[in-house]
């Protein structure tokens, strides 16, 4: 050997290249499996709550909060006109109203022309709409974006939160959930 | 630079979100609109600017154009008007969606790694510049 002895020992050579592959491969799995970037409710498990939405269509109903606490279970729904995914979900929310299931709507920053043109295409499952036209409620409900529906307890507790659009595959669970809630 | 960082951000949000190319107007009073008090605005846009918007993840509410985030500076605004304190809107926002919506971290049971870790490793940092400078003797064989 020669006479200055090496200082490191010799596996440590490869170190900076382990290190490298380590860090690409939590790269790849990152791009390849991004991360759930769903923000949800915190406030699942406690009240719904306070707020009285004026109606967002003449000779219809607002929405109180205090209906949610009726003793029956509620379904809440939080869309808009504008919203593309609203439009997929109007059929399993129709389902589920045929279904006698009571389905409150919030109507998120939107116009009464616009509801209106919403419900003729799309169908009208809900029993009350409020009129939530700066998103203060949206806000209160920790709600982040839209659709969003909130399965509420007869007594107005918050027990469930479905981010996104009801998908037939989700009538099940969300069937499960109003049962549950009915107990 | 920034534009073209800018760039980089909407692109990704076109290519992962197709479901945000939403229109509507946001009909919040105070989203686009200044508080006249100047002192006010000062405290609503320093508190805005620490806020995550929670559709377009990467930004602030102040610099995000998503709807809910016009809303969002709407109910900061109006809230300062009224004398709201700007840390109880941060909390009121955070027991609605979680520290995630904060942009300035709690000192939580959590978190702690984040603060305490810098000064670790500014410490180790130390001790071993310290060996290196005096210790030279310590060191030859």
């Amino acid at each position: 050997m020669s006479d200055t002895p090496p200082r490191a020992p010799r596996w440590a050579i490869w170190l900076p290249l382990v290190l490298f592959l380590g860090f690409f491969v939590l790269v790849m799995i990152g791009l390849y499996r991004p991360a759930d970037r769903n923000v949800a409710s915190a406030l699942v498990g406690k009240g719904m709550p306070r707020f009285d939405l004026p109606p967002a269509l003449p000779g219809r109903p607002g929405l109180d909060s205090k209906i949610l606490a009726n003793g029956k279970p509620h379904l809440v729904n939080v869309f808009a006109s504008w919203c593309v995914p609203c439009r997929v979900e109007a059929p399993q929310l129709g389902e589920l109203a045929k279904a006698g299931v009571p389905i409150e709507g919030i109507s998120v920053r939107d116009t009464t022309e616009n509801l209106q043109g919403f419900l003729e295409e799309n169908g009208d499952p809900f029993q009350r709409i409020g009129a939530d036209d700066d998103g203060k409620v949206q806000l209160a409900l920790g709600s982040s974006g839209v659709p969003e529906t909130y399965v509420v307890d007869g007594k107005g507790k918050i027990v469930y939160q479905h981010i996104g659009e009801i998908r037939p595959e989700h009538l099940g669970l969300l069937l499960g959930k109003l049962r549950e809630a009915q107990q | 630079m920034k534009r073209l960082l800018l760039s980089l951000v909407a692109l990704g949000l076109a290519l992962t979100a197709p479901a945000m190319a939403q229109e509507e107007q946001s009909t919040a009073p105070y989203a686009y609109r200044q508080l006249d008090d100047p002192a006010k605005e000062t405290k609503a846009q320093d508190l805005m600017e620490s806020l995550r918007c929670l559709q377009c993840q990467g930004q602030s509410i102040a610099d995000s154009d998503a709807p809910i985030a016009g809303s969002m500076r709407s109910l900061v605004r109006e809230r300062i008007a009224a004398g709201e304190d700007p840390e109880a809107i941060r909390a009121w926002l955070i027991e609605r969606y979680g520290d995630y919506v904060s942009y300035a971290p709690q000192l939580t049971g959590l978190t702690w790694p984040l603060f305490a870790v810098p000064v670790f490793l500014m410490l180790i940092a130390f001790l071993l510049l310290r060996r290196r400078f005096t210790g030279k003797t310590g060191d030859a064989k």
